[in-house]
């Protein structure tokens, strides 16, 4: 019943526009400042989009420093949103000069020609980022899309005090995952070990490329798309079976009913990324020093095999007429080690830089009670594998979401929601005219 | 000069139609005849393109099953949402006008005040209140309010709670206006109060009950906030549940800006037909027009 009042807003908008427009003086937006002509009498001026916590107490750090390029931080929300709201600004022709880029998100900006080529910017450094993190940003191709600057690969999370209180072992396998997971329902009712998110794609994918999917691949000319591959059928099989047996939970992450699992210990363990002691902090606060981590569970024993969840690299906008003075802060950020100890301190982001891996030592503050945190993780990190992904991760994300909602909802196989997703994206490809090989 | 006044008191309503909804609506007309084609691999510079395609957007959208069924979730949402909604003002509007009532002014704005809360902050607000585990009323209920079947009622609830406000007060208003020596010949007659409602006031009221039910037919085409703001907290509404979600989608989902310009040319079209065609068939009543 919302439609009065919006006409209402929609009034008072055009009056405001009018005004601004009748006073005869251009309005002094921060767009205004930023446009090329400005910067051309002054210090560049370069906008950058990013939603890691605490940025714009880095970039001073760099504005102190280089007086002739000044970059404005301006705070986005994350997730598939922010990618959308970039593609959206690009394609309306004012996007900002450096955009924060989520791995999976690069190949849609490629697609869209909304990010530059900085092959030749980055040739000095292509040697600070694992040969696996640049292949994210080049897809295999000639050109550089982005500066690695964070990476997600994937650790279970769990309640260290639980566990030990049902005589549960940290499980090793995903068939010892199973087997826990029925054992907290046997002692307590009320808990789960895990649930599963139809909402979160992008944990999802991290498990299938464990099991080792490769969904999207590039073969001369054309794209292979192989979402529904046998790894992925494994993991949806997998998590299907266990829902359906009601071993574990379907309330999707990061909802409040989630948080307030975490807090309460009535959720036992979360697969996710290097960067969930941030998200562990601030929403389970009562649980602090009673999780620990482990490497995720395998398919095979004795294997060591991750995937990420997450991750993203730093993009220069194709419209930008300051590419090279963008491209310079970008590498600035991701590979001096000043700002990488910032990074890690500040913005609390798992680097993607080598040398900024190994040099990290203390625990984050939540886990204080696991000294070797990021030893850890660095043994976890060179053992995950990831994949290319595709022009359209949009389309396949937002199925996976409606299919795995209806797979919850109507109990249907998961193996089917796993299809959907691989039908909406070929024919999405196909509609934007991609040469695709069968 | 006299003559060009006219057109002078015209320019800023024709300037600002044009601005504002006449370009807006030509550039979506224009966009939903595009469609961006890519060749080969689609990566780097040139490889996108936007190629014309006349109305195939449009057939795609009518002949898209999945925006039909959105149609008619929101056909019953909004049948629901109607007749609980504008009943519920009449029942409020009447109470509030009968002369027994106390604490008039006070019920008056209690009822109102909802329509003040924005429609995200209520949808979290309730939203809240529907979570098992977060929820005072799930410890007597033991309902589950985002199951697949409830989570409609528990959407129509939230537009209802907002809505009801609004309309009992445009209607109270009307009731206000009626002279007071209408009711008092009617009680002269013998009538209850009751039969006043019923003969004389509800009768008078049938304009302003129009009114508004063309304002909340318009309105539940749109439902947009409620069921965004609840998807995240449950697994039971889809990303395309009304027709503006799916358009939403296209748009900066899935990055489609030309399927999302058709199917918003139609949901406009379909919501014209609607809430033309209910004043053509109440005509009669709703102004006295033969």
């Amino acid at each position: 019943m919302r439609a009065n009042r919006l006409g209402a807003a929609l009034a008072v908008a055009l009056t405001a526009t009018l005004a601004s427009c009748g006073s005869g003086e251009p309005a002094q937006s921060t767009e205004a400042a930023q446009s090329p002509t400005a910067a051309a009498q002054g210090p560049v001026k370069l906008v950058y989009w990013t939603w890691a916590p605490n940025m714009d107490k880095i970039v001073d750090v760099w504005n102190k420093a280089h007086p002739d390029i000044q970059v404005t931080v301006s705070k986005q929300a994350g997730g598939d949103d922010a990618a959308a709201k970039y593609l959206t600004a690009s394609k309306a022709g004012n996007p900002p000069d450096l955009v924060q880029a989520e791995y999976q998100h690069l190949p849609s900006f490629i697609a869209a020609d909304a990010v530059a080529d900085l092959k030749a910017e980055t040739a000095a450094v292509k040697g600070e980022f694992s040969e696996g993190l640049w292949n994210l940003v080049t897809l295999g191709t000639e050109g550089v899309y982005g500066i690695p600057q964070d990476s997600g690969p994937m650790m279970l999370f769990y309640r260290q005090d639980l566990f030990d209180k049902y005589g549960i072992a940290v499980p090793k396998t995903w068939q010892e995952y199973a087997d826990a997971a029925r054992t907290v329902r046997k002692k307590d009712p009320k808990a789960y070990l895990g649930t599963f998110s139809s909402k979160d794609p992008g944990a999802f994918t991290g498990l299938a490329q464990q099991a080792g999917a490769q969904w999207w691949s590039i073969s001369g000319e054309s794209w292979k798309v192989n979402i529904a591959d046998e790894p992925t059928k494994k993991v949806a099989d997998y998590w299907d079976g266990l829902v359906k047996e009601g071993a574990i939970d379907d309330m999707p992450f990061f909802t409040p009913e989630w948080n307030k699992a975490l807090n309460d210990g009535k959720l036992l363990s979360w697969p996710s990324a290097v960067w969930a002691p941030g998200v562990l902090s601030t929403n389970a606060p009562k649980a602090k020093g009673k999780w620990a981590i482990a490497p995720l569970p395998q398919w095979n024993a004795g294997e060591s095999f991750s995937g990420f969840w997450g991750g993203s690299s730093v993009a220069v906008s194709a419209k930008t007429p300051n590419k090279a003075a963008a491209a310079q802060f970008a590498t600035w950020l991701n590979t001096d080690p000043a700002a990488l100890e910032l990074l890690v301190k500040e913005a609390a982001i798992y680097p993607a830089s080598t040398k900024a891996q190994s040099a990290l030592g203390e625990a984050p503050e939540y886990f204080s009670n696991q000294p070797d945190f990021w030893q850890q993780a660095a043994t976890v990190s060179a053992g995950a594998r990831g994949f290319t992904f595709g022009p359209n991760v949009g389309v396949t994300y937002n199925s996976f979401k409606d299919a795995f909602d209806k797979a919850l909802q109507s109990k249907s196989p998961f193996s089917a929601a796993i299809q959907t997703m691989q039908d909406a994206t070929v024919a999405d490809m196909r509609k934007s005219g991609f040469q695709i090989a069968s | 000069m006299k003559r060009s006044a006219p057109y002078v008191f015209l320019t800023p309503a024709i300037v600002l139609f044009t601005l504002f909804l006449a370009v807006p609506i030509g550039y979506t007309v224009y966009l939903a005849m595009l469609r961006s084609k890519v060749s080969g691999l689609g990566l780097g510079k040139g490889s996108r393109r936007e190629v014309f395609v006349g109305f195939d957007n449009f057939a795609a959208a009518l002949s898209d099953a999945e925006l039909w069924n959105g149609w008619l979730r929101v056909l019953g949402y909004g049948a629901l949402v109607l007749v609980v909604m504008l009943g519920l003002a009449l029942l409020f509007a009447l109470l509030l006008d009968s002369a027994r009532v106390r604490l008039a002014r006070f019920s008056r704005i209690a009822i109102f005040l909802p329509y003040a809360v924005p429609g995200v902050a209520a949808t979290l607000l309730w939203g809240f209140l529907y979570l098992p585990s977060l929820s005072p009323i799930r410890e007597i209920l033991d309902v589950d309010f985002l199951g697949a079947t409830t989570v409609t009622y528990s959407m129509a609830n939230v537009a209802v709670w907002g809505g009801v406000g609004f309309n009992m007060l445009v209607l109270y208003t009307t009731l206000r206006a009626i002279p007071r020596d209408l009711y008092e010949a009617a009680r002269l007659d013998g009538a209850s109060e009751f039969q006043i409602a019923i003969r004389v006031k509800i009768p008078i009221l049938v304009p302003a009950i129009i009114l508004t039910t063309v304002f909340s037919i318009i309105a539940t085409i749109q439902v947009f906030t409620e069921p965004t703001t609840l998807r995240p907290l449950t697994n039971t509404i889809s990303s395309t549940w009304s027709p503006l979600m799916k358009v939403y989608r296209d748009a900066f989902v899935t990055g489609d800006l030309y399927s999302a310009a058709a199917t918003s040319i139609v949901i406009a079209a379909i919501s014209l037909v609607l809430s033309f065609g209910f004043l053509r068939v109440v005509r009669n009543r709703a102004f006295g027009e033969g």
